[in-house]
């Protein structure tokens, strides 16, 4: 049942949120009631799609109306290094006599045709609003699709009216638990093999990092959901020891997968320098920990050790072009506080960061790296941030797609740092190339030009 | 001429088509002050302001009604209201454009009775104007749902006094989803030429052509003010652009009795010649020399292109007005319609110079390309363009790849020619030139005519 399963996870046990309440605050719930005609941001059905299309050989088949694929597809900065399937659009595009009939039969066929068509290794079934409503069971049409055609067909049972993205997030995650993972066996494990939960590799940002776990011999068994193959998800239930990133967003398959198959995991982050090495150290520690050689540990101090030396030099060549510059951060908020000290480093003063999302543990590392003034915004209009940036107290804005215009608009620079970007910041080499597009969108000689009054305006001023 | 087909498959893939909503929130954009509001749950409208901001690089305002699992199944009328009254007290628009989604149609929310009862409990909201629209998303198109806002607009929000337009020396141009911000401008540079003012209805060109504003609004900034619409009754002539226009000229016309000329095509030489010839009549002034000047300069970029043109096969996927113009279009330089994809119905299609005419998907329109020279669809061809190595032109919604969407126009002497050259440009460049083994004689020639040593 949907509503067990929403219940499930919003009790989820791992959330450190969710460690501070009350059994009946649990119950209720982690999103917030939605407000309407004052609400933002995508749904339930969204937020499954987020977290599993990255899954690049698998075709995603939208079961509903035209308006949950046909407005959104192929717009995520997901990179595949093979399968360009998950980039195709694969909808039933339900029509009234779907609404009336049912739609059950229309999506059995959709199934037939792409097994015919397209031959993936699975096909991924959502379900949106309206075939929730009229009463479609898309469980039951997978099993019935499975069973005749010999493929996995896995339902993905979040629609959007159950709730926002994150919520979906976490269904997506329950999908892959309950159907994909440890269906299927290695041909051979070894003990450096982990599993990366929680990262889509925008912009190809996983190769960032991965050269770095090559060297030091540990194999990425799967990364959920990040230029990942059926076959890698379904086999990782072998991996010795699991990195959660994004907290948020998929800490119910890290935990479950611990439960299940006893894969150790820790909360980490290859967002930011210190993050990048602490996610490194906490890697071998724990595939140490699984039968790994300990002089693994040692290799990865020296790896970090060469690799922070060079990343600071590089920043550091950033520093008197950005020294006193004023930034303000405006992200998801897990992620404030790991840029901060990068930023910090090449010179650049903080003037604020958004903790919309950020934990109480969170706010504490702000004011620890940001010093106990530390400017924390909890939320903002675009009004308010319009007229932040015409004030001037800051001279670039880091932020999501969504806020730029409160930039752009006022002749300010911004720097992408969300899904959309088109830019890869993780690891060392992220960081280098996050100051150096800071630098780039600053010292633009655009700015200078564009902020001239036309020759006339200054005529009739004077 | 063409036989109009249907997709007889029972998985789309690779949308063409857009929802009928979300067609229905950009005719509300192009008003003056206004909120669109898509009855559904918060992704019917994170999915369409995502899509919009990508298209035109500017902040949207829509909001939604936030169906919760609960509202869903119990009816949703109550947050309508609650839409409402919470719109009014943050952003306080003069109108708040209301299209329903495919989940409160499956309910069948009857929202037309909830606003009447709503208005008579809140006389305080009596200024703010309210437009409901019906738009199931499993049901039409994009163009759909723009053509119904626009009608639903016209019914709700003209006054309907009698026709009062003659020498007012005002007309108003109803213009459809084909046309962009660059289009409207022209259109009305066109009108005041010949010393006519022009209402532009719905109007883009003023909230989404691109500019950095004065002050921070959350509404639409620009666009068609409502007086202007209330006040449409008092034009001399209606010009309506697209055939996706008729339903709300014919709104227009009954309410105040007043005529309508329907142009299908804006684009091409004979389209422009008779848009003029028709502005040049109702105001009763000569063609201004500049557009003589233009219409010479494009009867020469059509001499100067139509080598390129000549023979090439062309693939076009687009909504029916749209596909109308440029299959049509295609035609006239030369060039073969090959393959012609469409999103939903219209009375146009059976007259589109192909063979066959496909409600379909971009698939289709893949398959269908193999032997193309040229693709013209959005930008999720770019991945059909890519496999079969085939260039693409980006015409139309979503154009997310490329920049500048909302400036480049096909209407008017100068639309046309910006279109015609970056077309003969792109077939230009793809033009592979001629090797030793261009010509090979067939393999199975007759050997009797070639030397013993290579008859071998």
């Amino acid at each position: 049942m949907l509503s067990n399963k929403i219940q499930d996870v919003f009790s989820e046990p791992g959330c450190s949120k969710n460690q501070g309440k009350s059994e009946k605050e649990r119950k209720k719930g982690c999103t917030r009631a939605l407000q309407p005609g004052g609400a933002a941001g995508g749904c339930a059905f969204d937020g499954a799609k987020i977290a599993l299309q990255p899954i690049t050989d698998v075709a995603h088949l939208v079961h509903g109306p035209i308006a949950c694929e046909g407005n959104s597809w192929d717009n995520r900065g997901s990179r595949s290094s093979g399968s360009q399937l998950w980039r195709t659009g694969f909808t039933t595009d339900i029509t009234e006599l779907d609404v009336v009939y049912g739609g059950e039969k229309h999506l059995f066929r959709s199934i037939r045709e792409i097994l015919e068509k397209y031959d993936p290794p699975a096909v991924f079934v959502y379900q949106t609003c309206v075939p929730a409503m009229v009463g479609d069971d898309i469980e039951a049409v997978c099993k019935a699709a499975s069973q005749k055609f010999g493929k996995p067909v896995i339902p993905v049972n979040s629609p959007g009216f159950v709730g926002a993205k994150n919520l979906g997030n976490k269904l997506a995650g329950e999908a892959l638990l309950d159907y994909v993972i440890g269906t299927e066996e290695p041909e051979h494990s070894t003990p450096y093999d982990i599993n990366i939960i929680g990262e889509y590799n925008l912009s190809g940002e996983l190769w960032q990092v991965k050269p770095l776990l090559d060297h030091l011999g540990i194999r990425i068994t799967c990364c959920i959901s990040g230029d990942a193959r059926y076959h890698d998800v379904a086999q990782s239930h072998r991996a010795r020891a699991a990195m959660m990133v994004c907290s948020k967003s998929m800490i119910n398959i890290a935990r479950k997968m611990e439960e299940r198959y006893s894969i150790p995991f820790f909360e980490g982050s290859f967002y930011g320098i210190s993050d990048t090495s602490e996610s490194l150290r906490q890697i071998s520690r724990l595939l140490v920990g699984r039968g790994a050689a300990a002089e693994l540990l040692e290799r990865t101090e020296a790896l970090i050790a060469r690799e922070e030396a060079r990343v600071w030099e590089r920043i550091g060549e950033y520093t008197p072009r950005l020294r006193g510059k004023r930034v303000l951060l405006f992200t998801g908020g897990v992620k404030s506080w790991s840029v901060v000290s990068a930023l910090q480093e090449a010179g650049m003063i903080v003037v604020g960061t958004s903790v919309k999302k950020s934990t109480s543990e969170d706010k504490e590392k702000i004011k620890e790296i940001m010093g106990q003034d530390a400017h924390m915004i909890d939320d903002m209009t675009p009004r308010e941030m319009f007229s932040l940036f015409r004030d001037a107290r800051a001279d670039i804005l880091l932020s999501g797609g969504r806020s730029q215009f409160a930039a752009l608009k006022n002749l300010m620079p911004w720097v992408d740092i969300n899904q959309e970007r088109h830019h890869a910041f993780n690891g060392y080499e992220g960081m280098v190339e996050l100051v150096r597009q800071i630098d780039l969108s600053l010292h633009n000689p655009m700015w200078q030009i564009v902020r001239k009054p036309a020759p006339w305006d200054l005529r009739e001023v004077s | 001429m063409a036989l109009v087909l249907r997709s007889q498959k029972s998985c789309t893939v690779n949308p063409l088509k857009m929802s009928q909503p979300i067609g229905g929130a950009l005719a509300f954009l192009g008003i003056d002050r206004c909120m669109p509001m898509l009855h559904g749950s918060q992704g019917c409208t994170a999915f369409g302001l995502v899509l919009f901001q990508r298209h035109f690089n500017e902040g949207i305002p829509m909001q939604t009604t936030a169906m919760s699992e609960v509202a869903t199944v119990m009816g949703g009328l109550d947050n309508i209201g609650s839409a409402i009254l919470n719109i009014q007290q943050r952003t306080q628009p003069a109108l708040i454009g209301i299209c329903s989604t495919g989940v409160t149609e499956t309910k069948g929310d009857d929202v037309d009775g909830y606003l009447k009862n709503f208005r008579a409990q809140h006389p305080e909201l009596d200024s703010l104007a309210l437009v409901y629209v019906s738009t199931p998303d499993f049901r039409g198109a994009f163009q759909d749902g723009w053509s119904s806002a626009c009608a639903s607009m016209v019914g709700t929000l003209v006054q309907g006094d009698a026709w009062t337009g003659a020498g007012s020396r005002r007309i108003n141009v109803l213009a459809g989803s084909h046309l962009t911000p660059a289009d409207l401008d022209e259109i009305r540079d066109m009108c005041a030429a010949f010393g006519l003012g022009a209402t532009v209805f719905p109007d883009i060109s003023g909230s989404l052509d691109g500019h950095v504003p004065e002050e921070f609004t959350p509404n639409s900034l620009g666009g068609t003010p409502l007086e202007a619409i209330a006040g449409m009754g008092g034009a001399e002539l209606t010009i309506a652009l697209g055939e996706q226009m008729r339903p709300a000229a014919d709104a227009l016309a009954r309410k105040t009795g007043q005529a309508y000329v329907l142009f299908d095509r804006v684009l091409g030489l004979e389209a422009t010649d008779q848009l003029l010839d028709c502005l040049s009549r109702v105001s009763g002034r000569p063609v201004p020399a500049k557009y003589r000047r233009q219409r010479s300069q494009l009867v020469d970029a059509m001499l100067d292109a139509h080598f390129f043109f000549g023979g090439k096969k062309i693939a076009v996927g687009a909504e029916p007005d749209l596909l109308w113009e440029l299959g049509n279009w295609v035609h006239e330089m030369g060039a073969v319609l090959q393959t012609a994809i469409t999103t939903t119905d219209s009375p146009l299609l059976s007259r589109i110079p192909c063979a066959e005419v496909l409600l379909g998907d971009l698939e289709d329109l893949e398959s269908g390309s193999a032997n193309c020279d040229l693709l013209l669809t959005h930008s999720h061809g770019r991945q059909a363009s890519g496999r079969l190595g085939i260039p693409l032109h980006r015409i139309g919604i979503p154009i997310f790849d490329r920049l500048g969407a909302a400036h480049r126009g096909i209407l008017g002497y100068r639309g046309a020619m910006g279109l015609t050259f970056d077309i003969a440009n792109l077939l230009a460049g793809s033009e592979t030139e001629n090797t030793p083994a261009s010509w090979p004689l067939p393999a199975e020639s007759p050997d009797a005519c070639a030397p013993a040593a290579l008859a071998e």
